[in-house]
């Protein structure tokens, strides 16, 4: 904890700014949590170890180039660094509700511990849950709507997860060793300047973004050269499923906004580790250079998150509702509007700096035109409903209540564009409310419903229906629970980050808010038993067919999970709904004659190598130990090198093993439309059920 | 705006207002903040436009289209309504463009450096934001205090506001405009009290670890009261010297009201150009 840190000023030249010191001993939340996570880790390599695991992880995962895999260990990544962002919304709000009082020093949790804790809610749920939880989507999803094999560069997809896992590592490790940023999450100089905040807790910031923030940028560009180059032949860009299009939009930001981030940081580090004055207060250093910065970069990732989110309740939408999206073009304009103009609005996050009224007013202005191709948007999903057959599986409902709960944080959204209205509601709990409302009602929503669409597909068998609807209703209520009272407490004057506050009427609100937060506990339970219950009773919900939903795009073309290789034969594209397409034509669940062997990337160690020896750079510039900086640095380059002299990076699936995999496939959906003739439970699984709707 | 709609706006005001003054911006006390009152509420009537008819469609589309629903007319490959779009488009644009023009208006209108016309000749105060407290110098009247402000009512105040440590963000809910406090550089607010009372003062960006504690009392008075007080503050006979200006930039949390009977006039620039250099011209 920073006020309790001894500030090193002469680092050991072996151990660095590293002491014992520097373990937080005396703060019993914090080693307790210490202690069971070490133990929960210990259990789980334990066990890895006992029945002989390691070795299956390391070749099948942990070195896999398989888009698949990857997708799946972001996404199981991104739900373990939830439970760590949301127990920090559980602190925040449990603090909020007891700190009513004219001076410090109530409730459990000191300014110095309390404001870590908000830093690190806001820097893990954005770059460590939401991200890993799109990536991890698009990583599953994108290469098979495409009809393609794998990612452009399956090496590169690699290194860019385990640079992630390294990120996520590294804000964690700030835990236990040393403490975190307290300087809010985007870490607004001169208070993390040097001056300002001596600890190594920025410091943690520092690294943990500059890693993770370049394997998303490598994503970016993989993804954007798998969607312009490794379509199916056939598909056109305006053929495109929109889940696939949004991901193109994303990534575009992803590769234009991210270099923005990762030089404003390093011109941080600059300022902190070599004594320059980009952003401090004096000789010559702007404050207000480094917040346009991190917001010409904040504003886009924004909509890296959201945009695909949308692709998302479009595709559900158009599945449910048995119907192909209605506006499909105004769809994709409406999205590279948004796109485009997402990059002229960063100013909107601090009218109240003092632009002047005609630059406040030319970025109101541009925000506000955004919510027109939003708008158009959501009235693509509700006329896709619209004379439709909408079944309400479990990706439906939360498609129903993205719908009412993110037109209204679009509706404050454009509240706060007003400038002028603005300054009085700028860094507000509305604020917090309007973001909360955008991110989860909208992005993580939108997240949950391609969890569940997507997740046969990557399993082979459904997520339990019933525990699904729970965890929606749940989150639904619970969000509106935990985020109108925020709304409220704006409205009274009541801003943000504060550790105690002297005005007894906000309590009863934040009480509220804190029931909220406990119904969104609840729900996020309900979702881990949803896994683990689907997982335990797989063989009832078994997706033989690889079609469970009645789908329309490629993905649901193949088998669930689909083999290695994806496509036994790359599909050539007719429709924009090409599956539907080959189901209403009666040409979907065909065997081919004939197979060809496939050119396939192998597994390489190299992405792991080298992700974690940049973590163990980055712990090592956290601490100041110059020489194990040195060493690992060097040992990247190396490895990079060495991976690069190796000859063998691919190689042939040969015919008979994709005969073996593929009859095996064709064998059980004929064994499933033989036996449904006379039984019809399992209604859904059924080849081509969409075709008959039932009376 | 015609008197109707004012009318009608306060009803509503009032209607919000109901269970007392806890809403500040609900509340407010001097035209600045009226206007950003009536902003909120205006933009939130015009954009029911488009939320009401989406939160009824969604519950009415999936309520008819419900696959149960077999009556229901079903068109699985009608894609394109030319109507439909152009409502979809032109409904939302409309909309942005009168949401456009006041936005416009306002941001010139509501410009935290516009000056307010009054009768009353403007006063000035120079805030400077510390670790963590608040530092108010009062020019004219040659006097400073810390955690607390007084300004007469009826007389637009211009509030210089700079920072001598991290940023923060100077914000007096019920009169209306924050605006960001930052070191080496001034920043201008006017606002004007129209009522008296006491009103919450505090820093809205957040600075570190006293930042919860960077709360003050605007007292709004009338010309006696506003007099009485200064003098008051002159009776305190203790002198901001530089000595004391530094004593005063130490970091402390929860800092108590102090009043400085006698103050450098050149503090406030001397603040800025600590980071600055020194200015030619200002």
């Amino acid at each position: 904890m920073a006020n309790k840190a001894t500030i090193v000023t002469d680092p050991d030249p072996i151990f660095g700014k590293l002491t014992w010191d520097s373990i937080p001993f005396y703060d019993p939340i914090i080693l307790t949590t210490a202690l069971v996570v070490i133990m929960v880790g210990a259990g789980v390599v334990g066990a890895i170890l006992y029945y002989g695991k390691l070795r299956y992880l390391w070749e099948e995962w942990l070195t896999s180039v398989d888009h698949k895999k990857i997708g799946i260990m972001y996404i199981i990544a991104a739900f373990i660094m939830l439970i760590r962002g949301f127990s920090d919304a559980l602190l925040m709000r449990s603090q909020q509700a007891l700190a009513v009082s004219d001076s410090s020093g109530v409730g459990y949790l000191p300014p110095e511990h309390y404001d870590q804790i908000f830093t690190a809610h806001g820097v893990i749920m954005i770059f460590f849950v939401a991200m890993p939880l799109i990536v991890g989507l698009m990583n599953l999803v994108v290469p098979l709507q495409i009809g393609a094999r794998d990612v452009a560069f399956p090496f590169l997809n690699s290194l860019s997860f385990w640079l992630f896992v390294v990120g996520a590592m590294l804000v964690n490790a700030s835990l236990f060793i040393g403490e975190f940023a307290a300087t809010g999450w985007l870490a607004y100089p001169p208070l993390s300047g040097l001056e300002y905040s001596p600890w190594v807790g920025v410091d943690y910031w520092l690294w943990a973004l500059q890693i993770s923030g370049i394997g998303t940028l490598l994503s970016g560009v993989n993804f954007f050269v798998t969607i312009i180059r490794m379509r199916a032949p056939g598909m056109t860009l305006m053929k495109m499923p929109v889940f696939t299009w949004t991901s193109l939009c994303a990534n575009v930001l992803i590769i234009l906004a991210f270099p923005i981030l990762t030089v404003t940081i390093t011109l941080l580090t600059l300022d902190r580790y070599l004594g320059t004055n980009f952003f401090t207060n004096d000789l010559g250093g702007n404050q207000m250079m480094y917040v346009n910065l991190i917001w010409a970069w904040g504003h886009p990732e924004v909509y890296i998150l959201i945009l695909p989110a949308f692709g998302i309740f479009s595709e559900v939408t158009a599945t449910f509702s048995r119907k192909r999206l209605f506006g499909y073009t105004s769809f994709i304009w409406a999205t590279v509007c948004i796109m485009v103009l997402s990059f002229i609005v960063w100013l909107h996050h601090f009218f109240t700096m003092g632009a002047g009224a005609s630059v406040n007013a030319f970025f109101g202005i541009a925000t506000m035109v955004i919510s027109i191709p939003t708008g158009v948007k959501i009235f693509n999903w509700l006329f896709t409903m619209y004379k439709g057959r909408v079944k309400f599986d479990s990706p439906m409902w939360w498609t129903c209540s993205f719908l009412i709960t993110f037109t209204i944080g679009g509706m404050t959204g454009v509240m706060l564009a007003i400038p002028a209205a603005n300054f009085v509601l700028h860094n507000s709990l509305f604020l917090v409310a309007h973001f909360h409302n955008v991110i989860i009602g909208g992005a993580l929503f939108g997240y949950f419903a391609g969890l569940t669409y997507w997740f046969p597909k990557a399993t082979g068998f459904k997520l339990n229906e019933t525990l699904g609807k729970w965890a929606a209703g749940l989150w639904t209520v619970g969000f509106f629970l935990a985020f109108m009272p925020l709304y409220v407490l704006g409205f009274m004057g009541m801003t943000r980050r504060l550790n105690y506050y002297d005005n007894p009427t906000w309590n009863t609100w934040l009480l509220i808010a804190g029931a909220g937060a406990l119904i969104i506990l609840i729900a996020i339970c309900v979702q881990f038993y949803q896994v683990f219950a689907s997982i335990r009773d797989r063989k009832k919900n078994l997706d033989v067919t690889g079609d469970p939903w009645g789908g329309r795009t490629l993905e649901w073309a193949t088998s669930s999970p689909p083999p290695f290789y994806n496509f036994a034969r790359t599909p050539h594209v007719m429709d924009r709904d090409q599956f539907q397409y080959l189901k209403d034509h009666d040409l979907a669940f065909k065997q081919p004659a004939e197979y060809e062997r496939i050119h396939m990337p192998k597994n390489t160690w190299a992405g792991i190598v080298i992700a974690v020896l940049s973590g163990i750079m980055g712990f090592a510039m956290v601490w100041h130990i110059w020489w194990l900086a040195i060493v690992s640095t060097a040992a990247m380059i190396v490895a990079f090198i060495v991976y690069n002299f190796q000859r063998s990076k691919d190689y042939y699936v040969e015919v008979e093993e994709i005969e073996r995999i593929e009859n095996s496939y064709f064998e059980q959906l004929n064994h499933i439309e033989n036996n449904d003739l006379s039984n019809d439970t399992n209604e859904v699984s059924k080849p081509g059920h969409s075709l008959s709707i039932t009376a | 705006m015609t008197k109707s709609t004012i009318r009608i706006l306060t009803l509503l005001a009032l209607t919000i207002n109901l269970t007392g003054c806890d809403y500040l911006l609900f509340d407010p006390k001097g035209p600045v903040a009226e206007e950003q009152m009536n902003l909120i509420i205006w933009s939130f009537l015009i954009m029911l436009i488009v939320v009401i008819p989406v939160i009824c469609m969604t519950i009415w589309f999936s309520y008819k289209y419900r696959a149960g629903n077999t009556k229901a007319e079903y068109k699985p490959s009608w894609e394109h309504s030319t109507l439909i779009e152009l409502v979809v488009w032109t409904v939302p644009l409309i909309i942005i463009i009168v949401l456009g023009i006041i936005t416009y208006k306002t941001s010139f209108s509501l410009d935290p450096r516009q000056a307010i016309k009054s009768s009353n000749d403007t006063i000035r105060i120079q805030v400077v934001a510390l670790d963590w407290k608040w530092l108010f110098i009062y020019p004219e009247q040659e006097i400073a205090t810390v955690n607390e402000l007084a300004m007469p009512i009826d007389t637009p105040v211009e509030f210089l506001i700079t920072s001598d440590t991290v940023m923060n963000s100077f914000f007096i809910p019920q009169l209306g405009s924050m605006i960001y406090a930052m070191a080496g550089m001034e920043n201008q607010l006017h606002l004007i009290a129209e009522e008296k009372g006491s009103y919450r003062g505090l820093s809205a960006n957040y600075s570190g670890f006293g930042f919860s504690g960077m709360k003050f009392q605007a007292h709004a008075k009338d010309e006696a009261g506003f007099n009485a007080w200064v003098d008051s503050v002159k009776a305190s006979n203790r002198a901001l010297s530089n000595q004391q200006y530094t004593d005063l930039s130490v970091k402390t949390k929860d800092h108590p009201v102090e009043y400085f009977s006698e103050v450098n006039p050149l503090l406030f620039n001397q603040i800025i150009e600590k980071y600055t250099g020194v200015q030619n011209g200002q």
